[in-house]
């Protein structure tokens, strides 16, 4: 599993995340700055995300939809505060408004990302840590309720028909 | 029953040390306020005033006991905080795993060629 850590923190609304890629730090970046290969991972499956503008830069925004096999749509919104490529990413973000695309007035979260060049097997590889603070609670429950939960649930599931195939 | 509106009072009760403290040790066993109290350096008004938060966001509860009041701890609504978390961690976990699955179709293409 490429999550090496995880530290849930209820009382501060935030979440650590740790993970650990057998790619170099300037692949990883670009997972996240080509907004083509960001929306292959950031809302997974059945629930894949369209970015329609992403500017990794700082003061750069993004806006994006995330679809669900049901018809579910659900706009987003994300704005970069502060880079340093490729070693961090600060960003706000929140849900949008279906029609007008302006931020969902319940509250935002806000993400740094590190990217830390390490070895895995004597191969670059690098070492993601990715801390999320959420504003308000409610906002969470409202942005779980996007259908993300059940994307986790299947992406999970591909991965383990995925070992199995290997394993047989 | 935890309802949306009511999660927001349950993080901010818990985001002082004291109110921690309390929780944790209601949790263990039902207090008196005026034995939690002998446990701060503050007064029992104070004391009764971080339990009333806590009652208020459903962490605690009282009930008398004779003369006392007794405060005991809700373990359904501090689950419900955590579980948020929870489901927020699976969604990174399968962001993780579908990089990790975008590195592992790379690396098989580029073997091919």
């Amino acid at each position: 599993m490429p999550v090496i850590s995880s530290t849930r923190d209820p009382e501060a609304r935030s979440l650590t995340i740790v993970c650990e890629f057998a790619a170099p730090v300037e692949r990883i970046w670009q997972l996240w700055e080509d907004p083509r290969q960001l929306e292959k991972w950031w809302c997974p499956e059945p629930f894949p995300a369209t970015f329609e503008t992403h500017d990794l830069t700082p003061g750069g925004t993004s806006s994006y939809y995330s679809t669900g096999p049901a018809g579910e749509f659900q706009r987003a919104w994300w704005a970069t505060t502060a880079v340093d490529r490729p070693h961090r990413i600060e960003f706000d973000g929140g849900l949008a408004d279906n029609d007008t695309k302006a931020p969902d007035p319940d509250g935002s979260m806000h993400g740094v990302v590190t990217f830390e060049s390490v070895e895995l097997g004597g191969r670059p590889a690098t070492r993601l840590t990715a801390v999320t603070v959420f504003d308000s609670v409610p906002y969470l429950e409202k942005m779980l309720a996007m259908g993300h939960e059940e994307g986790s649930k299947m992406a999970l599931n591909q991965i383990d028909g995925l070992l199995a195939e290997v394993l047989a | 029953m935890v309802v949306d509106s009511d999660i927001d009072r349950i993080f901010h009760a818990l985001a002082d040390a004291t109110r921690r403290d309390i929780v944790t040790r209601v949790l263990q066993r039902p207090h008196s306020v005026s034995e939690l109290a002998a446990g701060y350096a503050m007064s029992f008004a104070a004391v009764q005033k971080h339990v009333a938060v806590l009652e208020r966001a459903a962490l605690v509860s009282k009930s008398r006991n004779g003369r006392e009041q007794l405060v005991s701890g809700e373990v359904d609504t501090i689950g419900r905080a955590r579980e948020l978390l929870g489901r927020y961690e699976r969604l990174w976990h399968a962001r993780a795993n579908a990089i990790d699955a975008l590195l592992a179709a790379e690396n098989d293409t580029n073997n091919e060629n």
